[in-house]
This record gives structure tokens, sequence and C-alpha cells, in this order.
């Protein structure tokens, strides 16, 4: 960790992930203007905004699935730039759960959750087992551990991605549409997961349009468009009294139906 | 309140109409549906009988299996006893008559493991499989070269017959996958320099026949080397052999890399997994297995290849019954020995097609791919 590049100007020492003046294209598209977004340890935010507002691209740059071009993302303490000794270290430190799960379909469950604490943490097997049933556990899936991810239903498989992430012991969970791969019966089951996690104190950045989790566990709401922040507030504030018009159409829309 | 509410109860399930199952229905359904299809089936007997049963005559009924005097091949049907007594010739070739102990060896070897691989459920084949790909070769140089343990040199160039059809293709085999791997993962790599040598590689070796290949390696490359480097035939056309059938497997491979989606490569990528562990652990399994089918396709197809080395002058299996079947001293017997030819040939890769089926469903893990 000593080797890993330390952030230039001195962050207060809770802060977890600071994006300052990030700006992101994809070839001459500006798909991300001028992103400011400072998350504190244990910090619930959740991201809204329509599709294609910039909100995968956004979280995906925090653990450098994407790569931004100009501005400063420190996660952990690390500077996220082309030296791969800092991506490493920022992605052992980050967890991800992906809309369509990713799980990886030739190993088991239990060899999905091991996977990574073995070969990237050095764990021994034995202990990165038993670490890893207990995650499943907490998911509430431990008799499905020797299955194989295609023999899950999507919710299953959703908790499992949740369980494999949270093996690698990470300081900050990305959530991108997690429930949004599903059917509505089994979304519950993932978001009562997700629940339990903000519960116990996880820092999260949720992308996700179930309003209902955002009122009971943010402490902020985000919401997104045309790649810039337009607004961020509180859960009440945010959507009794959303100050942009922008926002205010946005909720109508996802609200009154 | 309670009366208003409905319960659900599901209708019991009931077993399909009659008729639609069995022997009957299927011979009727499939066979003789209409008097178009009734007729095809009539006609495909008749040439399945027609031709069938003549053949069945003249390499069962009518053949000859014991005895070992050509004369008595004169008359009747096929003369399966020359076979039988030019069998040390296909199998050992010009191999010498005193050592032929060290080839058993080395094919006993070879098909223990093999065997050991083949069967379900046993222990430890993750360390038969290392053990195999360094003990043969070593074994083969060892054994069937010679030169120590006070055994006779026996030159490659002395290994002909069923053996060096055998040597020739394992080596290919057990060659071409590692490296088809490797030029498939440079042929996607990010670097410039990477993937331009694996596309030349891959689009030279490609794009010549094995033929050439061979009377390269046979003809061109002693010109080159200088004198004290000179290496034996076999070697050079074991080279050829490799270089050629790498370039194949590479294609193949990479028709796997690229049917896995990009989510396996970030999830990946999000647990922290570098370039090489993402493809040693998470990528490559899922990717060959996808091509079990290509790469089968391939190593029969080489097995198949190998025969060609006849044309720069070694004798595989083929080219030594090729090489008996002229023999005055029995009546034509072209016919049983390229029979015995194809025969071999299928049984070995047919062999290959089943193992590779059994694999298949083996690493059947029950997944959609998303
Ligand atoms: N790899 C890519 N190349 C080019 N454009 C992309 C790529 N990925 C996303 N985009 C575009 O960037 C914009 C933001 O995408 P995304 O972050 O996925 O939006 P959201 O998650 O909010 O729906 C969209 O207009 C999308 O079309
Ligand atoms: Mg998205």
């Amino acid at each position: 960790m000593s080797e890993t590049q330390q952030a230039p100007k001195t962050l207060p020492a809770d802060v977890v992930i600071e994006i300052a003046a990030m700006n992101k294209w994809y070839g001459s598209f500006h798909v991300l203007k001028d992103i400011n977004l400072r998350v504190r340890r244990g910090e619930r935010i959740v991201i809204c905004g329509p599709s294609g507002s910039g909100k995968s691209t956004m979280i995906r740059c925090i653990n450098r699935l994407e790569e931004h071009q100009a501005g400063d993302i420190v996660v952990d303490g690390v500077t996220l730039n082309a030296d791969l000794k800092n991506i490493e270290h920022v992605r052992r430190e980050v967890g991800m759960v992906f809309q369509h799960f990713n799980l990886f379909p030739h190993l088991t469950v239990l060899e999905n959750c091991c996977l990574a604490p073995i070969w990237v943490r050095k764990i021994p097997r034995a202990q990165a087992e038993e670490t890893a049933m207990n995650y499943l556990q907490r998911v509430k899936i431990p008799e499905q551990a020797l299955k194989y991810p295609g023999q899950l239903s999507g919710g299953q498989q959703q908790r499992v991605a949740i369980a494999r992430s949270l093996c690698m012991n990470p300081r900050v969970m990305l959530f991108d549409e997690p429930t949004s791969a599903l059917d509505p019966e089994m979304i519950k089951e993932v978001l009562d997961v997700m629940v339990e996690l903000a519960e116990e104190g996880m820092t999260m950045l949720c992308v996700t349009h179930e309003m209902g989790f955002a009122r009971k566990v943010a402490d902020r709401v985000i919401f997104m468009d045309a790649g810039q922040i337009v607004e961020e507030a509180a859960p009440e504030e945010f959507f009794n009294n959303p100050k942009s018009d922008r926002t205010k159409l946005f909720l109508s829309q996802i609200l009154d139906h | 309140m309670s009366e208003t509410t409905d319960t659900f109860v599901p209708k019991p399930s009931l077993p399909p109409p009659s008729g639609s199952v069995g022997i009957t229905y299927w011979v009727r359904s499939r066979l003789f549906d209409g008097p178009v299809n009734s007729l095809l089936t009539l006609g495909a007997i008749w040439l399945l009988a027609s031709t069938l049963i003549p053949l069945i005559d003249w390499a069962v009924i009518e053949a000859h299996f014991i005895g070992t005097d050509p004369n008595l091949c004169r008359t009747g049907g096929a003369c399966w006893l020359f076979v039988d007594e030019r069998l040390r010739f296909f199998v050992y070739g010009f191999y010498p008559d005193g050592q032929l102990w060290r080839v058993n060896l080395v094919l006993g070897a070879a098909v223990l493991a093999i065997g050991y691989l083949a069967i379900p459920n046993l222990p430890g084949k993750r360390w038969v499989v290392p053990a195999a790909i360094v003990g043969l070769p070593v074994l083969t140089i060892l054994f069937m070269h010679g030169g120590v343990f006070g055994l006779p040199i026996v030159a490659t160039d002395q290994w002909s017959g069923l053996t060096l059809t055998l040597v020739l293709s394992v080596v290919g085999i057990v060659a071409a996958l590692p490296l088809g791997i490797v030029l498939a993962l440079g042929r996607r790599s990010q670097m410039p320099a990477v993937r331009i040598i694996c596309v030349v590689f891959i689009e030279v070796w490609r794009g010549v026949p094995l033929i050439s290949v061979l009377f390269m390696a046979s003809v061109m490359l002693p010109l080159f080397l200088p004198e004290g480097m000179q290496f034996s035939k076999v070697l050079r056309a074991m080279i050829g052999i490799v270089m050629f059938e790498s370039a194949y497997m590479a294609e193949v491979v990479r028709g796997g890399l690229q049917a896995i989606p990009r989510g396996q490569f970030e999830a990946a990528a999000a647990l922290g997994l570098g370039y090489w562990r993402t493809m040693a652990l998470v990528v490559l399994p899922q990717a060959l297995k996808l091509v079990i089918p290509g790469i089968v396709n391939t190593f029969i197809a080489l097995f198949k290849d190998t025969t060609l080395v006849l044309i720069i002058g070694l004798f595989d299996v083929l080219a030594t019954i090729h090489a008996t079947i002229v023999d005055p001293e029995w009546p034509d017997i072209a016919p049983e020995g390229y029979i015995f030819a194809a025969m071999v040939f299928w049984v070995f890769c047919f062999g290959m097609s089943r193992y590779s089926q059994a694999l298949e469903r083996k690493l059947h893990t029950g997944h959609k791919r998303n």
C-alpha cells in the first residue's frame, strides 16, 4: 500500500471517494461533464436519472472499468490514473454488483465467492470457503453453495453476486441497477439484502430506480441528466421538495403510475 | 370476507393422448407417413440390402482369417490373414526386431495415461496430465531413441508405421493446443506489436498447404541451418506439423474467446483479477469448453494429416500398408490393406470424438449465457 500514490491534496480522513471536476468522452461524445462528488465512510448514496444520462459510466469510472479523461478520482486515498498498481489497489477495495449479475457460469456458487479472495487476496482456500459460507448465509442462500449459477433464479444469482463482492471485504460497494433485470417477485429479496448491508454501515453507491429503497436507506439522492449531476439532496428533501424542474419532471414520470 | 376469496387449485397433469408414443407410432410417423415417404423408405432399404449384403459376404462370411499361406486367398472373399501376417510391420515399421519392447513400453505408458484420464471420477487427474505431458516425451526420447542405460540408439529414421503416426500426432496435439491458445490471446492483445506478430504467424501458416510446409521442413530448412545444427527429418516434420496446426487451433480458440460476454471480463476486473488470472481462471475455461468440438475437429484433422509425411519419405502407418500391398507373393490385397488403414484411422478418430462428447457432457453446468 505504501508504494501506491497518495492523494495530491489532503482530504478529510473519512472521505472514501473524491471525484473532482471529472470529465469523460466516448470518442467525441461528452458523456460525463464536470462531475464533483465526495463520499464519506458509511454514506449510502442513491443515483437516479433517465436512461443514458451517464449513471453507469460514472460509477464504472470509480473502479476504472471506464477511464476518465480529465479531473481527479481518488478512492481510498489512491488516485486513479494509468498506474496499474493504483487500479489494482482500488479494485481490491471496491466491490461491484452488475445489472446482469455476471457470475462465472463454469464455477459453483462457492467457487465464485472464493476465486478472488484466493487469487487476489492470497487467502488460504479453507479460510476463503469459511468466509464465503458466512456471506452466503447472510444473503440467505447457504444451501445453494454447490450449485452452478445457471441453476439459480435471477434473484438468487444477484444475491450470490453480492456475496461474491463482499467476500473481498471491500470498503465500498457499487451497485449498477441491481434489480432491473429481475422479475418483480425477486426484487424484494435482493433489496432486503441491500438494506441489511446498508444498516451494517457499508459505504454504498447505488444506481437504482427503487425509490422505496432510496427513501429507506439513502443519506443522499443524486439526480443525473445528460452527463451532469443536476441535483443532490437528502431523500426527504429530494422527493418532497425538488429544486430543479428537470428533477420534478423525472419524479413525476417514475412516481405517477 | 373469506366468502369472496376463491381458492386457486391447479388442474392435475394428464398423460399424453394415446397413439403418440411407442415403436409402432414411431415407425408409422417417421417411415411410412404417406405414399412418397413409404416409397423412399422401401427404396432405402433395398439400396442398403443390395450393397451391404455382398459387402458382409466378402468381408466376413467368405473371408479368410486363419493361416499363413498366401495361396489360401486365391479364392473366396477378403484375405485378412495378410493383415495378420504383416501387423508387426504396420505397427512398428523398420524398428529393429529385438527392440520392440521399447516401443511397447512407451505406447503402454501412453495408453495407461489416456485410459486413466478417460475413466470418469478417478482421483488425482490434475497430476496425471502434467506428468504425462512431461513424462511421455522423456520416455520417448530415453527408450525409443535410446543411447542411455546401455540401450542401442534407434535413429528416428527407423521410427515408422503406426508408431510414427502416433508419435507425430500426439506431439502435434500436445504442442499445438497451448501454442494455439497463446496465439489466440496474442491476436486479441491490446499491444499492437504482439497482435501483429500473432496475426502474421497465423495467416502465413494457415495460408500454406501442409504438403509445402513439410517439403520446406525437409528440403529447405537444412539449407539454412548451419552444419552442426542439422536435426532429423522426423523432428523437422514434427515442427512443421505443430506450427501449421497451431495456426488453425488459434483461430478455433479465438472463436471461443469472442463468445465470452464482456460482463465476464468486467466482473473479473472488478474483483481485482489481473489479465492473466482473468484469462486463466475465468475466460479460457469457458472459451475452451465452448469450442471443444472445434478443437477435437482440429485434432482429428491433424491425426489424419500426419499421413502426408509419406511425401517426404517418412513411413507412417498408411505408407507401410501402401508398400506391402504390392507384394507379388500375395494375390491382389489392396482392398484389404486400404480397408484396414481406414479402420485404424477411424478407431482413433472415433475415440477422440466420443471422448470429446463425454467431456462436453461432464463440463456442462446448465448455464445460460448473459
Ligand atoms: N462504450 C460506449 N461507447 C460509446 N458510447 C457509450 C458507451 N457506453 C455508453 N455510451 C453512451 O453513454 C451514455 C451514457 O451511458 P450510461 O452510462 O450507460 O447511461 P445510464 O447508465 O445512465 O443509462 C449513453 O448515451 C450511451 O449511449
Ligand atoms: Mg446504466
